[in-house]
């Protein structure tokens, strides 16, 4: 019923240049490789539109029937260096949060460094089921939220 | 906001699980206790090695070990979390594992840097 504000960052060094790294985000083909729903999903839904005004929508029914939605927006783009965009996460149509993301791809030698800062709302209607968990996209990951957890919240 | 899990915990937390290994070895504990032996038959490292990444996560307090006999018994211990935390934590992993696949990406389609 209440609603969580959050921000996390997290940073990668990539062996690639930035724009190899910038390409992962720009390219439909590559975004893809890494941005998807898990194998076991059925997928029913992806489109990326990479321009400012654009968005990315990606969409796939869990095992356990659920359908899960990122809707994204992008908001600013700068080639090769920049990329913030808001999305939202939907859980059968319930809105699970809403993030602000900011996307930074820096020069690191012979690589890049890409950092990835959120601010989001998450809207804690039922602590019992982490929205990322159900959205998750990797066994292990699935795995790691109650792990990390313990015992339920309540 | 819950706070049942201080700033360092979590610090702590996520460099223990920043690695594949370990997190592979994690998600072998999920599913029960584990001697150290067969944590290692599946990975492809020596079993010092592997000893190292228990050690990583023991100090994370993810996993604790005891010996049982002759053999060291591995099992996890998940800190209680709140709600928030919670969320917080499986979101950001989440988010950690896809920039993972990035990097995974990346070294396929231009090379794997020398």
């Amino acid at each position: 019923m209440s609603v969580i504000h959050a921000d996390f960052a997290i940073e990668r060094r990539y062996g690639c240049s930035p724009p190899q790294t910038f390409s992962a985000f720009a390219d439909p083909a590559l975004k893809r490789q890494w941005f998807a729903v898990p194998a076991d999903w059925a997928e029913t839904d992806w489109t990326l539109d990479f321009r400012v005004g654009g968005g990315e929508t990606n969409r796939g029914r869990s095992p356990d029937g659920k359908l899960h939605a990122f809707v994204s927006r992008f908001h600013d783009i700068v080639a090769e260096r920049r990329i913030v965009f808001a999305y939202d996460l939907l859980v059968d149509d319930q809105l699970v949060s809403v993030s602000l993301t900011t996307v930074e791809v820096f020069a690191d030698g012979d690589g890049s460094r890409l950092l990835f800062t959120e601010q989001g709302a998450f809207f804690d209607e039922d602590p019992g089921a982490p929205a990322e968990r159900e959205h998750g996209t990797g066994v292990i990951l699935d795995r790691l939220g109650p792990l990390l957890a313990g015992e339920p919240a309540r | 906001m819950p706070a049942t899990a201080d700033a360092a915990t979590l610090d702590r937390t996520f460099r223990a699980l920043a690695d594949p290994s370990r997190r592979s070895i994690v998600a072998r504990l999920s599913s029960g206790p584990a001697s150290v032996s067969e944590l290692a038959a599946p990975l492809a490292m020596s079993l010092p090695a592997v000893v190292q990444h228990l050690g990583v996560l023991q100090e994370s307090g993810l996993v604790r070990s005891e010996k049982v006999g002759r053999v060291r018994m591995c099992r996890l211990e998940p800190a209680p979390m709140g709600a928030a935390q919670q969320w917080i934590a499986d979101h950001r992993a989440a988010w950690e594992g896809r920039l993972d696949r990035l990097g995974d990406v990346l070294d396929t389609t231009y090379g794997s840097p020398s």
